[in-house]
């Protein structure tokens, strides 16, 4: 910031005294302008930048109730999310016994299947439908549709095989489907986010 | 001779223009004051008879106004029992309900009771169907459309009362003097103006621009809901209360605003202040 | 292109030499806004508002393209849109009413700055560019904040679009099919709400390349001054940094108090409550007036109401448009060498005389069509169009002018005519301009 001992003034000829004499003396006012103007654009950048967040109608829906008792064992339901797919899945005995067969040490992203499930609730598994890899919703939980090497779910974009507990198990993927809060607010409701 | 002058036109256009613009101006004027001598305008009914709104103070009002939740519960009351037949308020959600001080689950339970469902589809036929109101979904239409709306009120459609007080001259006090302002039509109207006379199924209200309201008297008698906090359900007290809560639904964020507002004056006066002194400190010694 | 005094960009920092003889931005700001631009010392405050009026044009760009975010371009969802921006998007009601009220701000001063120009002669040579590029703004600034007014899509928005594509449905014969043209239907829909919001997003950047003109042209002469006398040497000049850096830091704090209690505690109180009622293509809303700052072209457009040769439509768009179009051409009207109206004193009557009569024209333009309003509006339509096509050039033939000071120090110094109008009062023999 220039002050005024830098650049004199053209035509102040004659009352020059003052400011010679002590040309910093006010200078604060010019440095406390200056810096409140910096906190000001500051300030006001914050609703500018908060603008993109979640607007307050996003946020209302980000919880969504189920109601379970239409899902036979061995099927599956999608559902959505905070505008994301949801599975929901009914284990079958069979599916949950090859899932807790599975030693811990060989998942790449070790949970065991009660980690997973609710307690006394284990063959109801919920999951997000979005491929940890990059976001692409794998195949299985429709009727008919491809479950994988493992038996649970197979994203066809670039061959991500999930097992029965939704665990990654083989392709690209880094983790295992991602499980959201929730809860049985009945037997045969959940209530998640 | 004829090309000299037209040389004198051309250098002095810009007269001619002027004079041409303002010499039309001049006729039309003269019509214009022909016309009003010659067929001066008939008074009519809504000019002689239309009354400005009633002063009303609200807790809201001022640059320091803040809500008072109380009396937006009662207003809320109000529309529920009294307007929400007929009037809409499709661009407020339930959740928003929760600024007035109800809770989470007073609020659930609101949207669930409330008497009006929302629209949905059958999820086995695909059919329509209703289904019961969730804390975020917003109010839920009164008419399906406004065909609807208009069978069923006398070929006039309610007007939506998200947005009234902001939508209406006056706002919250027109609202207020509308709902307090139903009266007989007076003699001296009919008798001076007869052409003018209510027409059946409307309702005089000198408070409404053009003097004939479709809407019936909302408020008809004390009492006619009962307030929780025991407030008296005068008339007076239910039509201020409901103007208040249409203060709320259409200007949500007025606290934020006011206190925001409080907050940014203070701190641009200091800001100003400071540049002010900036300015006369690098001034000072240059005359100017 | 600029004074031989004028201070050279010398940067002391290692990396700002590295910048500047590479890509000298920072000399061109330097120059431009800096040190490097010597600024006649007498500047009073009416000269604070060309910076405002730029500072409004940003405030309006990034809340625009914040807005823009949010905003759904479409007849079906474009009130609601406006709407959710109001209530859900986070500080969404803060953007939206800063850019509904910064575009009343942006106006109201570039008004000032317009009657600044007109009172000092600041369109006179040598600087007639830079008056034409800023009528050039005007426009560009009348048609976007219009475009703007649609884009809510309330009523107003709605028959504001109707009224205003109705004025080239005046031109003779093909009329009809431009007005259809520029709809993209019968009436405003869709087609027009998107067009105009692509228009309204493209046109401020337009804006904004003109303004850097228009500073680009001010600075080849330099800045004008209340004596309307030329800068003659070093002493009648100081750096615009820090001096006037300084002193429109505080004309911006004013203009930001104004723009906040407008914002905050009335921010309705320029719009209409119309405009918050959908758009209705079936239903005029009772009492249609366009935005405050259109008032005064919307009453010399209602002024015409007879057919004369040409239908009083006709008259009431050309008129209008004439209006505007005429201070294209204000530098060769007024024909005195004597830039400012402080030593002209039958221009300065009819100064004041047009700043009224502009203020009677804009009051009418609001209110509503009555008889008392429209022969008001006439007759203050008419004054309009004879200051400045009959009388300022008339009166800049015959007017002598007040002696004028030797140099903005002489007048400084002598405390006359400098910032202050009311010390100008100074009779003496009639003077040639310097």
């Amino acid at each position: 910031m220039a002050t005024i001992d830098e650049v004199p003034p053209g035509g102040a000829t004659g009352s020059h005294d003052d400011v010679i004499e002590n040309p910093r003396r006010r200078d604060y006012l010019s440095i406390g302008a200056v810096a409140f103007a910096g906190v000001g654009v500051g300030v006001v950048a914050l609703p500018l930048i908060n603008q993109m967040s979640p607007s307050a109608d996003v946020l209302a829906l980000s919880t969504t109730e189920l109601d379970l008792s239409a899902i036979e064992p061995g099927q599956a339901i999608k559902a959505s999310f905070r505008k994301q797919p949801l599975f929901v899945r009914n284990l079958t005995p069979q599916e949950i016994e090859a899932a807790n067969k599975v030693p811990l040490s060989d998942l790449r992203d070790p949970q065991s299947l009660a980690e997973r499930t609710k307690e006394g609730k284990a063959n109801w598994l919920v999951t997000l439908g979005v491929c940890t890899h990059l976001g692409c919703v794998p195949l299985g939980a429709g009727e008919g549709e491809n479950k994988g090497p493992f038996g649970g779910y197979f994203c066809p974009c670039h061959g991500s095989a999930y097992d029965t507990a939704g665990r990654i198990r083989q392709g690209p993927a880094p983790l295992n489907l991602a499980v959201p809060d929730y809860s049985f607010t009945s037997d045969t409701t959940i209530l998640v986010g | 001779m004829i090309s000299s002058l037209f040389r004198l036109a051309l250098r002095n256009l810009n007269i001619l223009i002027g004079l041409a613009f303002a010499g039309v101006l001049m006729l039309a004027l003269i019509t214009t004051v022909y016309g009003l001598i010659t067929e001066p305008a008939a008074p009519t009914a809504e000019h002689e008879f239309h009354r400005e709104h009633k002063p009303l103070k609200l807790a809201s009002d001022g640059p320091f106004g803040q809500f008072d939740r109380q009396q937006l519960q009662r207003g809320f009351q109000v529309y529920k029992e009294v307007c929400a037949a007929c009037h809409s308020l499709r661009l407020v959600a339930f959740r928003n309900l929760e600024d007035l001080g109800y809770n989470e689950a007073e609020v659930k339970a609101i949207a669930t009771q409330w008497a009006i469902q929302q629209p949905s589809i059958n999820p086995e036929t695909g059919e329509t169907a209703t289904r019961a109101n969730i804390p975020s979904d917003r109010f839920p239409l009164a008419f399906a459309n406004d065909v609807a709306a208009r069978a069923a009120n006398n070929n006039a459609i309610p007007p939506d009362l998200s947005l009234i007080t902001k939508a209406r001259e006056g706002g919250a006090a027109y609202i207020y003097s509308l709902l307090t302002g139903y009266q007989n039509q007076p003699a001296e109207l009919v008798h001076e103006f007869p052409g003018a006379k209510t027409p059946e199924g409307l309702h005089y209200n000198p408070y409404f621009p053009n003097l004939n309201i479709a809407m019936p008297p909302p408020l008809t008698s004390n009492d006619q809901v009962t307030y929780q906090d025991g407030t008296r359900a005068t008339i007076d007290q239910m039509a201020k209360d409901v103007s208040a809560f249409l203060v709320w639904t259409a200007e949500p964020n007025l606290e934020t605003r006011h206190q925001a507002g409080l907050a940014t004056i203070l701190f641009l006066l200091i800001f100003t202040l400071l540049t002010f002194g900036a300015y006369r400190n690098i001034w000072r010694g240059v005359k100017h | 292109m600029s004074f031989p005094w004028a201070q050279h960009y010398a940067p002391k920092h290692p990396l700002m030499q590295w910048v500047d003889s590479r890509l000298p931005l920072p000399r061109f700001v330097y120059n431009a806004i800096g040190g490097g631009y010597p600024v006649p010392r007498n500047l009073n405050y009416f000269w604070n508002f060309g910076i405002m009026a730029g500072a409004a044009l940003m405030i309006q760009i990034v809340t625009g393209i914040v807005l823009a975010m949010h905003y759904a371009a479409n007849g079906a969802v474009a009130f609601d849109s406006v709407e959710s921006i109001m209530r859900d998007v986070n500080a969404g009601w803060f953007l939206r009413y800063a850019h509904a009220n910064g575009a009343s701000m942006f106006l109201a001063v570039v008004y000032i700055h317009i009657f600044r120009g007109l009172y000092y002669g600041s369109y006179k040579a040598p600087r007639e560019m830079v008056w034409l590029l800023g009528v050039v703004i005007f426009l560009l600034l009348m048609a976007t904040a219009f475009m703007g007014y649609v884009l809510p899509w309330g009523q107003m928005s709605f028959w504001g679009a109707q009224v205003i594509t109705g004025f080239f449905s005046a031109i003779p014969g093909i009329g009809e099919t431009i007005r259809i043209w520029l709809l993209g239907g019968y009436a405003p829909d869709n087609a027009a709400l998107n067009r105009f919001f692509s228009l309204h997003y493209l046109l401020p950047f337009v804006i904004l390349g003109v303004i850097i003109l228009h500073i680009w042209a001010l600075h080849i002469p330099g800045s004008g001054n209340p004596t309307g006398v030329e800068v003659k040497a070093e002493q009648d000049t100081v750096p615009f940094h820090p001096y006037y850096t300084a002193k429109d830091g505080f004309g911006l704090g004013v203009f930001l108090i104004v723009f906040a209690a407008l914002l905050f505690f009335a921010p309705n109180y320029l719009g209409h409550a119309d405009n918050y009622i959908p758009a209705n293509p079936l239903s005029t809303p009772a009492h249609i007036v366009p935005e405050w700052y259109f008032w005064p072209f919307y009453a010399i457009l209602r002024a015409f109401t007879v057919d004369f040769i040409i239908p009083a439509k006709l008259w009431g768009v050309l008129a209008m448009f004439g209006s505007i179009l005429l201070l294209f051409f204000l530098p060769w009207l007024d024909r005195s060498p004597v830039r400012s109206a402080n030593f002209r004193p039958m221009y300065r009557t009819l100064f004041w005389v047009l700043v009224a009569d502009v203020l009677v024209l804009g009051f009418c333009g609001g209110a509503p069509a009555e008889p008392a309003y429209i022969i008001a509006s006439q007759i203050a339509a008419a004054y309009y169009f004879l200051h400045f096509l009959v009388l300022v050039p008339i009166v800049s033939a015959l007017e002598r002018p007040r002696p004028l000071p030797n140099s903005i120090t002489e007048a400084v110094l002598e405390g006359k005519s400098g910032s202050r109008m009311r010390e100008t009062a100074v009779t003496g023999a009639p003077a040639a301009a310097e």
